[in-house]
């Protein structure tokens, strides 16, 4: 099939991989910060292609998982009004909020009555808002600079076409407060970043400089594909081994420096900075997006107003330090026992992209070794 | 027909009767189920009895390549052939929701018929019961079957060694990618179609002409590939290592699936088996494969060893490898 057959040939992929391990010297760890570069990397075996002086580290980048118990919690309260649907991506449905018991999710509180549907795109939670004027159709946005875009053209479409009952729950997120957050964390140690493809499809390349300029961290855009993931690692070896960190694009057929302007300034037009929780990080500043006055309208948490309870995390979980790569999977006390796909205990184990559903699902190491 | 199903239609009086009549009999006709009996009695022939039983509550109940009807058939057959039975005789049984309409429910029972046609094998007896408007979904059906195994077949777990070859009846995920398609209202180009068929030509075909060879044979319905590898892996304590490369997947499943970041080997088939056959014999069961209309696209998909007991690994198209799980929950599409 193409852009993608070619772009996981095996001879490429072979020499690519020959390549890394003649430039490898010392160590290098390198972080990926996209769940769909988390999944991709397992998925295609690429860690098994690597030299041993080459470590993968994942960051915050599973919307899913840096999204705070708190506001799972808030979720849940609202699924459990009778007025209310709940319309969400599909792999926020598992995840678990602070309590306990079979409702602590949305898809417990669907077992439990609750009306929960799976969308795929907001748009289709604003058809449904339509064809259901009777009921309050609440769409839980989550996600990065991704999907921002287009819950920002669905408010802009509720908002011509007078849609009283549909809103959303507000909970997106930006990247570059985090990755800057974490180079400032003196715990965290990453020479190279592999940019998230998605989110540069939008944000540009150009968006992740500063990290270069201000942090000294080679950054490489890559796109999804074995040999895309691959070719960025080179890059990052180069840059790091040269000593001259920049932004390299190896994601050229999808991305540009200078991103989509266009689906920014929707995102603009509707959303405004804010300061975010993250579930593993803390409060970071202007991490996070709100809706700006002039649409408060459709922001459920202000239109009822509520209140996002404090989160808490599981006791003897360590999702937040894994978010923050100081620490892989099986160093946490509970992964593979107490906690896994069939019951996760955190969130890096709900979702398909978590770090720890990864790992658990195609790299046990010891299996492997 | 047009019309809806009522309360009546399932009460057991004249109503029921009329569409007994009117729909099953016309359609499943058979002189066993014609007798109108309490039960089916019939010789099912040589050999040791299989029994099985499934229930099928499919949404959307119709969908590109067929409807739950073909599945109710199709599937109850398949779990037959895959105990290495020759499939006699099938039960029916309906739950349907008030209201559903008459239009809809005789295709459902058309699609029930033909395929047991097709399949040779009849629906000797049945059951209809109507439940009120929201208790149940549209319409649910169970089906059981009964077949007889030949004397000289031994298939199960245990006889699976390391060296073993594993083949794959034809292409991947086309059923489970055509569901969460339609659920999603999404189109696709090209042609995504479910893969319900009976197994049992193919099954046949192969139990008789290598019939000491064929050490195991499963259908990844539910869970997919994966977890079916994954079962066998854990039974038996040997390695299943698969190579991507070498399973047989339509362009569109492919693309259906990488657009909404599902992974195939977890999506349900409803007419593919997985076989596992003695090495010495793997290119003339392959051959006998192919030469059904089941087995066209069949595929050595990668043997068995000893290499990591209990795993199964998959080598990527791209040369990497990487370990199988079984799947947990119902696959999810992703945010982005």
């Amino acid at each position: 099939m193409k852009y993608m057959d070619e772009f996981r040939d095996r001879r490429l992929v072979t020499t690519l991989a020959r390549q890394i391990h003649g430039e490898a010297g010392r160590p290098v760890r390198i972080m990926e910060v996209c769940g769909t570069h988390t999944m991709a990397i397992f998925r295609h075996g690429i860690r098994a292609m690597l030299p041993e002086e080459i470590e993968l580290v994942s960051g915050p980048g599973c919307p899913v998982c840096v999204t705070p118990s708190g506001v799972i919690d808030g979720f849940l309260d609202l699924a459990r009004r009778p007025e209310i649907i709940i319309t969400t991506f599909g792999d926020m449905l598992r995840v678990p909020g602070s309590g306990t018991g079979p409702g602590n999710s949305l898809a417990g509180a669907r077992s439990e009555g609750a009306d929960v549907r799976i969308v795929y795109s907001p748009m289709d939670a604003l058809t449904l808002a339509r064809q259901e004027p009777d009921r309050e159709v609440v769409f839980i946005a989550v996600g990065f600079e991704t999907t921002t875009p287009t819950i920002a053209a669905t408010i802009l479409a509720a908002d011509e076409l007078q849609v009283e009952n549909f809103s959303v729950f507000p909970a997106v997120k930006t990247m570059g407060p985090p990755l800057k957050a974490l180079m400032r964390d003196p715990e965290v140690r990453v020479d190279g970043l592999l940019c998230p493809g998605h989110v540069s499809i939008i944000a540009g390349a150009d968006s992740f400089r500063f990290l270069a300029r201000e942090y000294g961290l080679a950054c490489a855009v890559a796109g999804f594909e074995p040999t895309d993931i691959l070719l960025a690692i080179t890059v990052l070896l180069r840059q790091i081994d040269s000593g001259t960190p920049t932004v390299d694009n190896c994601y050229g057929r999808a991305v540009t420096m200078e991103g989509n302007r266009k689906a920014r300034q929707i995102t603009e037009k509707v959303f405004t900075p804010v300061d975010s929780e993250w579930r593993g990080m803390g409060l970071i500043p202007k991490s996070g997006l709100g809706l700006r006055d002039q649409y408060k309208q459709f922001d459920i948490t202000s239109r009822l107003n509520l209140t996002i309870p404090p989160s808490r995390e599981p006791g003897g979980c360590r999702c937040g330090d894994i978010l923050r790569s100081i620490c892989s999977p099986p160093d946490c006390p509970l992964f593979g026992r107490a906690c896994t796909p069939a019951s996760p205990i955190g969130p890096c184990m709900v979702s398909s992209e978590g770090t720890c559903a990864a790992w658990h699902k195609y790299n046990n190491p010891e299996a492997l070794t | 027909m047009t019309g809806y199903i009522t309360l009546d239609h399932g009460a057991g009086g004249l109503a029921s009767q009329k569409l007994i009549g009117s729909l099953f009999l016309k359609h499943l006709k058979n002189p066993i189920l014609g007798r109108m009996e309490d039960g089916a009695v019939f010789d099912p022939g040589e050999g040791r009895t299989a029994f099985t039983t499934d229930s099928y509550v499919v949404d959307p109940i119709f969908f590109p390549g067929g409807t739950i009807g073909e599945l109710a058939v199709n599937g109850t057959i398949n779990d037959l052939a895959m105990c290495g039975a020759e499939p006699r005789a099938l039960s029916l049984a309906l739950i349907i929701e008030e209201g559903f309409g008459i239009a809809e429910l005789e295709r459902i029972i058309k699609a029930i018929a033909d395929s047991a046609d097709h399949a040779g094998v009849p629906v000797l007896t049945g059951d209809t019961k109507v439940v009120p408007r929201g208790k149940a979904d549209k319409i649910f059906i169970n089906t059981s079957g009964i077949g007889m195994v030949g004397d000289g077949i031994r298939m199960g777990a245990d006889r699976i060694r390391a060296g073993d070859v594993l083949l794959l009846s034809g292409t991947l995920a086309d059923h489970g990618i055509t569901i969460m398609t339609s659920r999603a209202g999404l189109t696709v180009d090209g042609n995504l179609q479910s893969d319900t068929r009976p197994l049992h030509f193919l099954s046949r075909k192969i139990l008789t002409e290598a019939p000491e060879s064929i050490h195991a044979m499963r259908d990844p319905t539910r869970g997919g590939l994966g977890t079916v590898l994954a079962e066998l892996a854990t039974t038996t304590n040997l390695c299943m290592e698969v190579e991507e490369e070498n399973i047989p997947m339509r362009g569109e499943v492919r693309a259906a699936c990488e657009l909404m970041g599902l992974d195939p080997l977890y999506l349900a088939n409803e007419g593919k088996c997985v076989v596992i056959a003695a090495p010495e014999q793997a290119a003339s069961v392959l051959g006998a494969m192919q030469a059904t209309e089941a087995g066209r696209q069949a595929a050595i998909i990668g043997k068995v060893t000893e290499k990591y007991p209990g795993r199964v690994i998959l080598h990527t198209v791209s040369g990497g490898k990487r370990l199988v799980e079984p799947l947990s929950g119902e696959p999810l599409p992703r945010i982005c």
